[in-house]
């Protein structure tokens, strides 16, 4: 494997904003068994800011975005190639458990442990060191806040997270994630399960959460990543057509496949 | 049209007729087991030892204490075995050797069971030189393995994938995803199957006749031979006395009682109704 880094052209955001790469990949190759599904990607995502990829169903913007924290290896046979770094570290040897605390990642269906409320947010706090049950309540508090449901669960904690609307399940998903303070957050099309209403309160948290981490999105749903996303990402057929500021990839698009896609001529 | 019709009407009779000889079959034998055991059935037979053949009266107090005696060894032995044997085929059994293990489960799910009497004789009896109720929980267990181990594993499987993801994305180890997330979420259904295996395997007499074999008196300890009821309904229905029959009839409702009580109680904990997720 060679270590010149060639970033295609297209693939690297023109030079508008300059900023230190939060997450930098380069030459990724995956592959399930024999089959690869991504091919040479490259990237650079912005720190504090929410980028979002898009593309077609099965053009590996999801299996990109399991790249970033490993979430392959839980599927057998799959394998990685490339250069994946995370504030210059390399997160394909990194340890993975230190990896996951510090990328975080919300599902596209909300999965929720079979707990209490709670116990939902407290999990990844003590698998990830022992803390005092005053800390861990705290924590518990302040994550529930951050994820903007607080309100909503602080009489029931002890109640079964299964109890909760989809919406509210999602958001706790989030609270989840966040209880371990990442750095990056992951969102596999958080929202294709829910509501407007539910969608849009996931959206308004997306602004928030991104003073304090780098959140990227997948979403099959374009107006999704005009509205919330500062960057977007094109997919297409496992490689990174396109990436830019949204509204540049949304107005003026560099590749035809790109403007085709936007314009919804297919896909 | 008409034929249609016929057909239509004598497939439905045929299987209905076919569903009510099924049922039918367990209501004459707990007709046959109420008519004949009830009567036998009373505070001594339920407290006291067998009395000595000619003599009336007496009961089975010892074989009721056996059989809840081997139940716990097989409970203690067998089931925890069979559940991490579950674990590992659910959640890290690949390739051949996980094909093997289940495979033979499967085999030795099938074995007769006078045959695992036979193996845990020679396994447990004969080294320590005399039957023993050790000896029996040998035995059973061997038998509730199997039972344990697919029940495990089908229940773990049916716990979504998307909550091991989830649990993994925080930063959990696999087999802390699998101690914290996975075997929470099937506990009540791996809990169920487990009491119905442990008291489908109260019922075998085969293998305890030369393992625990059995005993007119109380049996102290582990390794001494232990009365069962199983065991007792054998020797008693084999007897030339119609007072131990009787008695065999009385036993046979008690063990049957017991498997009701075990199945009420294992759809009560699978109900969604009962505890909160």
């Amino acid at each position: 494997m060679t270590d010149v880094i060639e970033i295609p052209p297209g693939a690297a955001p023109r030079r508008a904003e300059a900023f230190k790469p939060k997450l930098h990949v380069s030459n990724l190759n995956f592959y399930y068994g024999e089959k690869q599904v991504l091919h040479d990607v490259a990237v650079a995502v912005p720190p504090n800011r929410v980028t979002a990829l898009i593309g077609p169903s099965g053009c590996g913007k999801s299996t990109f975005l399991r790249t970033l924290n490993r979430m392959y290896e839980a599927v057998p046979r799959t394998r990685a190639e490339g250069i994946v770094t995370l504030d210059g570290e390399d997160v394909l040897s990194m340890d993975v458990v230190r990896l996951r605390r510090r990328v975080g990642m919300v599902f596209q269906k909300s999965n929720p442990f079979p707990k209490s409320i709670f116990e939902n947010v407290a999990y990844g706090l003590r698998v990830n060191g022992r803390m005092r049950k005053r800390e861990i309540e705290e924590a518990v508090e302040h994550s529930l806040r951050r994820a903007a449901i607080w309100d909503e669960v602080k009489g029931h904690l002890h109640d079964s997270a299964h109890a909760l609307s989809g919406g509210q399940q999602q958001r706790l998903c989030i609270a989840r994630a966040l209880a371990v303070n990442p750095e990056v957050l992951l969102l596999d099309e958080p929202c294709s399960a829910l509501d407007p209403i539910a969608t849009a309160k996931i959206e308004e948290l997306m602004f928030v959460l991104k003073e304090s981490c780098t959140i990227v999105i997948v979403t099959h749903n374009m107006q999704q990543a005009a509205r919330v996303a500062e960057y977007t990402g094109f997919f297409l057929l496992g490689r990174l057509i396109e990436f830019n500021k949204t509204e540049v990839i949304f107005k003026r698009p560099a590749k035809k496949e790109t403007e085709d896609y936007i314009t919804g001529r297919f896909g | 049209m008409i034929l249609r019709k016929i057909t239509n009407a004598v497939m439905f009779m045929l299987t209905g007729l076919c569903a009510l000889a099924t049922i039918s079959v367990l209501f004459f034998i707990l007709g046959y087991l109420v008519y004949y055991g009830a009567r036998s059935l009373n505070w001594a037979f339920l407290t006291q030892l067998p009395k000595p053949a000619g003599e009336a009266g007496g009961g089975m107090a010892n074989a009721i204490a056996g059989t809840a005696k081997l139940l716990l060894l097989t409970a203690l032995m067998g089931v925890p075995i069979g559940f991490v044997a579950g674990v590992y085929l659910s959640e890290y059994g690949r390739g051949a050797f996980a094909f093997a293990v289940r495979y033979a489960a499967d085999l030795l799910n099938g074995v007769p069971s006078i045959v695992i009497g036979i193996f845990a004789y020679a396994l447990a009896v004969v080294p320590l030189g005399h039957f023993s109720a050790f000896a029996g929980g040998v035995a059973l267990s061997i038998m509730v393995i199997p039972i344990t181990i697919r029940t495990t594993e089908q229940f773990l499987r049916a716990v979504p994938q998307s909550l091991r993801e989830g649990a993994l994305a925080l930063g959990a180890s696999k087999s802390r995803t699998i101690a914290t997330v996975v075997i929470p979420a099937a506990m009540r259904g791996i809990l169920t199957g487990t009491i119905l295996a442990v008291a489908r395997v109260a019922g075998e007499t085969a293998p305890l006749l030369f393992t625990a074999f059995s005993n007119t008196y109380w049996s102290h300890g582990w390794l001494e031979p232990i009365a069962s009821l199983p065991v007792m309904i054998f020797n008693y229905a084999i007897s030339p006395y119609d007072d131990w029959h009787r008695q065999a009839w009385a036993a046979g409702l008690v063990l049957l009682a017991l498997m009701l009580a075990a199945n009420i109680a294992a759809r009560m904990i699978l109900s969604p109704k009962a505890g909160r997720a």
